[in-house]
């Protein structure tokens, strides 16, 4: 009789047991899903998803970013009618070279559905880094990106280091870049 | 576990109201006399021994014992009632203006109430975390009390004795006492069979039951509960639930938002019909209304799927599935996903015809050209010789501190600085600015002007998209739920015991609800056989 009550206590506490983890497993299940609902966010430290655009004036030359492995990659988002993209498009430029010889690629994504729009900013503020077209906003979608402008920094491992939504000054621009240069 | 041994030796576990085998009260029990200090019996779950309140050893039975209380469920259920009634009385995140920031918006227009409103997560409430504990919790309460109710209930109700003690007879709310030699149970019997009782008999003592399963109806009820909460749960799941919107341009092929870049959608026309002013029946209603009503508004369209390996961004190879229309309410079905109309914005302009004439003669027209406000041209060439270039263009053009600039990428008010050069090389351009309502001559000094000939608009169509696997899910949950109500509903567990005494009999009634149902089947399988009518013992102390 002992025995029997000792092995029927035991099942019972196995029982209740597993079923309280199930249900609490489903609970933690439900609240981490709903956390990420908000789409998951594409942050810092995940490999940044893979794209292809093409490029602005190249008669159908398109780009992916897998192609760019081994390269620390800034991507940065824009169009012509954000002010602020206005602003930090500059700093771009100025530092393109420089760290183009370092191993660290820019790849701009422009959001406009002009083409004539697209040309005439890049006439005018004399952009020599590739611009890529994201017509349908699909990469923008794929990015997570609401506000413009925004600026993604990969290293050269394909993780994103840093994800800045905004405008960016000369300094914050290098320090990040720095972050993302491949030694050698 | 101590057992409780009754009278009649058969041994109870603890915690056991009733007796298992004769239903004499235990009155060792903690729960007094099973009478809740009323003469009748307590017959909630027969008096069987709820484990809940016995087994409290591990941290493991705690946390169960919480969660089988009853108390504790109905708690939780209030609590979520008025964490819902709260989330209510400021508006949802979702319904305010997208371009405000939440935080500052609630402060600004509900004031320090509207702060903690927002800190406290209210505004977002449905899928804040702690409201998803809260039903989470009831989720765990509706099944850890179901089970801790049914099994017990179930082994009592399976193995129950028709001999029952004197005061298990005696507490029953429907009781009576006949004296007398002169009883027929044989009538008796065969008159319960025709009620539709099922008989238990042993040594004269007789147990007449119908519709037991009426009292699995709220356990049905909660599996149902529970298959819905499941479904619910599912919804998180990207591959069970989708919903998302997109806008598509008349002529225009875009990606359907949240099918992973599989699926394009062409819109080929979309359709807005509104009701006929001149109709008499609607004249008087659409005068007070002042602007026109919509009728129907439709997207003819096409769908596509993609064929290649999807890459965001890259031009994708597309097969055609389906052409079909969307309407309020008859979506576009296609691979698990609906599309339904949901909005619209129409006469977005889509192409601008002008022409350049003499300025001060509008007569003397030097020639048309259009332009595509998507893919405008840098340059028009016109048959006299003249030509025309876009210097700059603002597609949804607007003044930002004395200079022009454009607030979007959508042609919705384009303006233009085109350069005219007249006909013959060596001359320099002119140079106007040129939109909806405007034409300015930069320098004052043209000769030529360019006027607006005509202009090309298109609508532009938004469309939910929406994928839900769980659908069958919970409609599975509600019919059970259903099921379950009805079967507790419409339906009572009767039950009538019979015991023979040395002169005469005792008869005793128990049901959980319509005690006036069961008190006239009693009547009727009494009839003629010389049992007399048993009193409801409730009904004669009021």
């Amino acid at each position: 009789m002992k025995e029997k009550t000792f092995k029927k206590k035991r099942k019972r506490l196995i029982f209740r047991a597993v079923l309280l983890v199930v249900m609490a497993g489903l609970v933690v299940f439900a609240i981490f899903s709903s956390r990420n609902d908000d789409k998951q966010v594409i942050a810092k430290g995940e490999k940044a998803p893979n794209f292809q655009l093409e490029k602005f004036g190249s008669d159908g030359e398109t780009l992916a970013l897998e192609d760019l492995k081994g390269k620390g990659v800034m991507i940065n988002f824009w169009a012509t009618y954000c002010p602020p993209c206005k602003e930090e498009m500059p700093y771009f430029e100025q530092v393109y070279s420089k760290y183009k010889d370092k191993g660290v690629e820019f790849v701009t994504v422009n959001l406009d559905s002009t083409d004539l729009v697209v040309q005439k900013f890049i006439n005018k503020y004399q952009l020599s880094f590739p611009v890529l077209r994201d017509k349908s906003g699909e990469v923008m979608d794929l990015y997570n990106v609401d506000n413009l402008p925004a600026t993604l920094f990969v290293n050269k491992d394909g993780e994103i280091v840093d994800k800045v939504i905004g405008e960016l000054t000369l300094d914050k621009l290098e320090g990040y870049l720095k972050e993302i240069t491949p030694e050698d | 576990m101590n057992m409780i041994t009754c009278e009649c030796g058969h041994k109870n576990k603890e915690g056991t109201v009733l007796c298992e085998a004769c239903g004499k009260p235990l009155n060792q029990n903690e729960a007094a006399d099973g009478t809740n200090g009323s003469s009748l019996l307590n017959m909630r779950y027969d008096g069987s021994a709820r484990r809940s309140q016995t087994y409290n050893r591990t941290w493991i039975d705690k946390i169960w014992n919480f969660f089988s209380s009853v108390k504790v469920g109905v708690w939780l259920i209030v609590l979520t009632l008025i964490a819902s009634a709260i989330g209510t009385i400021f508006p949802q995140e979702m319904y305010i203006p997208s371009n405000v920031d939440p935080a500052a918006h609630y402060e600004d227009q509900y004031g320090i109430l509207g702060k903690i409103y927002y800190q406290l997560g209210f505004h977002k409430l449905f899928s804040s975390w702690w409201y998803m504990v809260l039903l989470a919790m009831i989720g765990i309460s509706i099944i850890i009390a179901s089970i801790d109710r049914f099994v017990p209930l179930y082994k009592t109700l399976k193995h129950q004795k028709p001999k029952r003690h004197e005061q298990f007879m005696k507490k029953q709310r429907i009781f009576g006492q006949t004296e007398g030699t002169d009883i027929d149970i044989d009538l008796f019997k065969n008159q319960l069979k025709k009620q539709r009782f099922k008989i238990k008999e042993e040594n004269g003592h007789i147990v007449a039951e119908k519709n037991r399963f009426a009292r699995w109806g709220p356990y049905v009820n909660h599996i149902g509960l529970i298959i819905f909460l499941l479904g619910a749960l599912l919804r998180f799941l990207p591959m069970m639930y989708t919903d998302d919107f997109i806008w598509v341009r008349e002529g225009e092929t875009a990606v359907v938002n949240g099918t992973d870049g599989k699926y394009y959608i062409k819109n080929k026309d979309f359709i807005l019909d509104t009701y006929d002013e001149d109709d008499q029946r609607f004249k008087e209603a659409l005068e007070k209304n002042g602007s026109p009503v919509p009728k129907n508004f439709q997207t003819n369209a096409v769908i596509y799927e993609r064929t290649d390996p999807i890459v965001a961004g890259k031009e994708p190879e597309l097969k055609e599935i389906k052409e079909a229309q969307a309407r309020v309410n008859h979506p576009i079905k296609f691979g698990g996903y609906a599309l339904y109309q949901a909005s619209y914005q129409q006469d977005e302009f889509k192409s601008l015809t002008l022409k350049v004439h003499d300025k001060g003669n509008e007569d003397k027209d030097y020639g048309q050209f259009t332009v595509d406000l998507s893919e405008p041209k840098a340059e028009y060439n016109l048959d006299s010789g003249f030509k025309v270039a876009i210097e700059q263009y603002y597609p949804e053009y607007k003044m930002d501190s004395g200079e022009p600039v454009s607030k979007s990428k959508y042609p919705r008010n384009p303006a233009f600085v085109f350069k005219v050069y007249p006909p013959g090389n060596n001359s320099d351009p002119e140079v106007s600015f040129v939109g909806i309502g405007a034409n300015i001559d930069a320098t004052g000094e043209n000769k030529y002007k360019l006027g607006l000939v005509n202009f090309d608009v298109r609508d532009v169509t938004g469309l939910t998209v929406r994928k839900d696997r769980t659908l069958p899910i919970l409609a599975l949950g509600g019919i059970i739920f259903m099921i379950g109500v009805m079967q507790g509903m419409y339906w009572n567990h009767r039950r009538i015991w019979l015991q023979p005494r040395k002169n005469g009999v005792w008869i005793a009634g128990h049901t959980n609800k319509n005690w006036f149902a069961l008190r006239r089947e009693i009547t009727k399988v009494i009839d003629s056989t010389g049992i007399t009518e048993p009193k409801d013992q409730q009904e004669m102390k009021g």
